[in-house]
């Protein structure tokens, strides 16, 4: 596979939210606004990135039997920079990602990513790959928040076009619209690749 | 390099590494971003202190005072009179778990201002608190004749639409912070003589 193509896969064709269907923890909880998906897609990709630069690094290094616990440490303190770098300069966006940011930890993408591409393969197509499942991801969460925040909100990256106390679709900014919402894009999107 | 076999002694070396070189690397971005996080943490209850104390009068010293579990800012003028306490709040009874308020008390009883230090509700619903559309009326109301309560439970504040709970959250936190101040007034009025 090209370098070109590892790095594309990850936007629409093997898009982690969209097709694989990974992640859906923080992409369901974080999407209440475009500016909080767009957030927490760039921060796992920077994880992403990072974990799979270090881990195909030490693929050699690292014995089978440990691995797991091994990258965990690796994304796990990739993650703390992370929180510690945001809490220091964006304390806003910070607040409000909370709990979410820790939690990229566990995100299976990342995991997802060392195991089955990262461990195997060479450092530069590891990057890329780390960067295009990311950005996709980024993709897919900044989509998924700016069409709750539209509906919901009457706003876009805070920017409000609707008045304060317009009537707007509540529902979208609540748990039972993220599933709602992803749902549709989903279908969107299998739709459009299927006339391709 | 060839693949390390999965021998004790080798995943003993790895496992001990990583975690020691990733321990260090964590160390090192705490103590750097140690000193920004502080600040932000001070920035945002200065700015909250003097946000909910603002008047005609300058604050010229500030006293800190933890009475049961809220923290009173008490603010005196250049002659040592009390001008008012910037009240740090609290309600554990929000939609999305705790609600922190900085609540601005003038020395005659009355609410100047209130301040939202940190909520965590439903966006587009409960954390519409932070508009002035709704913490504004508790602006230069007096809670002996203004009931903190939401209209739905026989109080005197208009809630949030569809938001109830983080409303009555907010009233809560509120009532307690007037409360303490009425309680301990006369204290704070005493303490102004560090000059």
């Amino acid at each position: 596979m090209s370098n070109w193509k590892t790095f594309t896969k990850g936007l629409i064709k093997e898009n982690p939210i969209l097709v694989l269907l990974l992640g859906c923890c923080p992409t369901l909880a974080t999407t209440t606004s475009a500016i909080n998906g767009m957030s927490m897609g760039l921060a796992t990709t920077f994880v992403l990135i990072m974990s799979n630069l270090v881990i195909s690094l030490l693929k050699n290094f690292i014995p089978d039997k440990v691995r797991i616990p091994c990258f965990i440490v690796v994304i796990a303190s990739f993650v703390t920079v992370v929180q510690l770098v945001m809490q220091a300069y964006v304390p806003d966006i910070y607040e409000t990602l909370g709990l979410f940011i820790p939690l990229i930890v566990v995100n299976c993408i990342v995991l997802g990513r060392a195991e089955a591409f990262a461990s195997k393969n060479p450092v530069w197509p590891s990057i890329l790959d780390g960067a295009g499942m990311g950005l996709g991801f980024t993709f897919a969460l900044t989509v998924l928040g700016s069409i709750r925040e539209i509906l919901g909100s009457g706003s876009l990256f805070n920017w409000r076009f609707l008045p304060e106390d317009a009537n707007t679709i509540l529902i979208f900014v609540l748990a039972p619209g993220a599933f709602i919402a992803l749902g549709y894009l989903i279908a969107i999107v299998n739709r459009l690749k299927k006339t391709k | 390099m060839a693949k390390k076999e999965s021998t004790l002694k080798n995943m003993l070396i790895a496992l001990m590494v990583i975690t020691i070189v990733s321990g260090g690397v964590l160390g090192f971005v705490y103590g750097l971003t140690k000193p920004a996080i502080d600040q932000v943490e001070a920035n945002k209850n200065l700015k909250a202190i003097n946000e909910v104390l603002k008047s005609d009068v300058e604050i010229v010293s500030t006293e800190t005072k933890d009475i049961d579990d809220l923290t009173y800012n008490l603010a005196y003028d250049a002659e040592g009179n009390f001008i008012g306490a910037a009240i740090k709040t609290y309600s554990k009874n929000g939609f999305g778990g705790k609600i922190e308020l900085m609540v601005g008390m003038l020395a005659n009883g009355i609410i100047n201002k209130v301040s939202v230090l940190s909520q965590a509700e439903t966006p587009g619903l409960g954390a519409n608190m932070v508009n002035d559309k709704f913490k504004g009326q508790f602006d230069g109301k007096d809670p002996k004749t203004f009931t903190l309560k939401v209209k739905k439970d026989g109080g005197d504040v208009d809630a949030i639409t569809a938001a109830t709970i983080s409303s009555r959250a907010v009233s809560e936190a509120i009532k307690k912070a007037a409360d303490g101040f009425e309680a301990n007034k006369d204290q704070f009025m005493k303490g102004g003589n560090n000059e």
